[in-house]
């Protein structure tokens, strides 16, 4: 009878309730897609990188997605200082072993898994001639885990 | 002196070739980069002249040394009629009407060095050019230099697609530095390409110079238009704009006489106008083309400019819009107040 007697004051409790629970769930769930697995999506038009800077966390795989809608090839190397200072004078004309050195030819869509250890700021760079210099550049950046 | 051009013939015509290949600005022409990464082929000053309704775009060539096969892009108004090997002297010859206090210097001065597939319209050879006339967008480009063992520089596709949504005409020209060698040509020795082109008015590509440059790089022209009547220019060379109008006067006899005497030349009218436009400007800057109304309406396109994009919407008449809804609402009441009127001056229908 003390319950009927007091309607809106159940109805609120009961609200709170629901509203405690589904926020639960949308922390778990988060915390779940958090350690899943990641996708990132970097189109290249006009030999740019059209997403120049992405953050992913340490130790979790994160797939790149390279779509290439420019009529020419390009590349994706991402890595340290030494790793670009390498190819700014290599010679390999094709990258294809290495999941962090990516060849995407004109109008293909590659895919690579990588997995950031540690935490930093990388760079990926196209280093076919002259690309770099035109702005071929973005940056990752690695949050600890 | 160069009146005697057309009677000593083609001696003289070789020895000024030679001479002046050497002279005025060179510009690096990008485009098809070889396997070894080399840009080497320069062009030098260009001639677009006007008459009966055709263009005639006249450029040099210039092997710039170098091994192996590269070559240049050049964006076309229309679709050519013909492609041939240029006069031997036109373009020189039109160096010295509008700078002949330069003599000495010409004569001694180094140049300076500077999807699926597009269709093939055209295929010429000149020497040890090969010429080819493409149609297509950047995709199409871009996949022919793939499959002809180049690559192009990264603005090539922004630079194509720019030149594309007016014109997808575009001749590439593939130099074969060994078959040049094989051919006796050296370091500086040039192929004039004489590239007829019927069209409405005609338009000078200024945009594809900058192709393949650094935003440091300048980029440094001569460009002579020989047309019927003064020509109206877009953009209309002020200087700051990095186009310099050094010259503008009536064609001279001797020089439309010297001209009409060389190979092909035999186009160009008894009477004309000369102008010649200087191209100095930083590479970044230079994106437009030159678009010319040689009709005398001084009406020159700002879409053959680059400064428009094609079916990009004309400037709506507010007034007329006014009206046509005017005579909409009109007809839309009047015929909403007829079925009202049927309506009602019709008897319901009863069961007999």
């Amino acid at each position: 009878m003390t319950a009927l007697r007091r309607p809106g004051r159940l109805a609120l409790v009961g609200g709170l309730v629901l509203a405690l629970g589904l926020a639960g769930i949308a922390v778990a769930w988060a915390g779940l897609a958090g350690t899943g697995p990641v996708t990132i999506e970097i189109p290249i038009r006009y030999s740019h990188y059209e997403r120049s800077t992405v953050t992913v966390r340490a130790g979790v795989p994160v797939t790149f997605v390279l779509r290439n809608d420019a009529p020419i090839d390009h590349e994706w190397i991402v890595g340290d200082a030494a790793v670009h200072e390498r190819h700014r004078t290599g010679t390999e004309p094709v990258h294809a072993s290495r999941p962090t050195e990516v060849t995407i030819p004109a109008g293909t869509t590659k895919l690579t898994t990588v997995t950031f250890d540690t935490p930093g700021t990388f760079l990926y760079i196209c280093h076919l001639p002259g690309h770099e210099a035109y702005g071929m550049v973005g940056t990752v950046v690695v949050t600890a885990h | 002196m160069f009146r005697s051009i057309s009677r000593t013939g083609a001696a003289v015509g070789a020895a000024l070739l030679v001479a002046a290949l050497a002279a005025g600005p060179a510009l690096a022409c990008g485009g098809l980069i070889g396997p070894n990464g080399a840009v080497n082929l320069l062009r030098t000053t260009t001639l677009a002249g006007y008459h009966d309704g055709e263009e005639h775009y006249i450029t040099a060539f210039q092997f710039a040394g170098g091994g192996g096969a590269f070559g240049s892009l050049t964006p076309l108004p229309g679709i050519p009629s013909k492609v041939e090997k240029g006069g031997d002297w036109t373009l020189q010859r039109l160096v010295r009407e509008t700078e002949p206090q330069r003599e000495s210097f010409l004569l001694g001065a180094a140049a300076a060095a500077p999807a699926a597939s597009a269709e093939e319209l055209m295929k010429v050879q000149i020497d040890a050019l090969d010429i080819t006339v493409l149609r297509g967008g950047s995709a199409q480009v871009g996949q022919w230099a793939k499959d002809h063992g180049f690559r192009l520089p990264p603005d090539a596709p922004q630079v194509l697609d720019f030149y594309s949504a007016r014109s997808p005409i575009f001749l590439a020209a593939v130099f074969n530095a060994d078959a040049a060698a094989a051919r006796g040509q050296q370091v500086g020795d040039g192929t004039p390409v004489h590239i007829t082109i019927p069209t409405d008015n005609p338009w000078v590509p200024l945009r594809i110079l900058a192709l393949g440059k650094t935003a440091t790089e300048r980029v440094t022209a001569d460009v002579y238009l020989l047309t019927d009547r003064t020509p109206a220019l877009l953009p209309a060379p002020n200087g700051d704009n990095g186009l310099n109008l050094d010259h503008s006067a009536p064609a001279s006899e001797s020089l439309l006489t010297d001209l009409r005497t060389d190979r092909g030349m035999s186009w160009v009218p008894t009477s004309g106008w000369l102008t010649k436009v200087r191209i100095d400007a930083a590479a970044p800057a230079l994106g437009f083309d030159l678009a010319i109304d040689a009709s005398g309406a001084r009406q020159p396109s700002r879409v053959l400019a680059g400064l428009d994009l094609p079916g990009a919407a004309a400037p709506v008449d507010h007034a007329v819009d006014l009206a046509r809804l005017a005579v909409g609402l009109a007809l839309s009441i009047g015929g909403i107040g007829g079925i009202v009127v049927l309506l009602r001056g019709r008897r319901p229908l009863t069961l007999a």
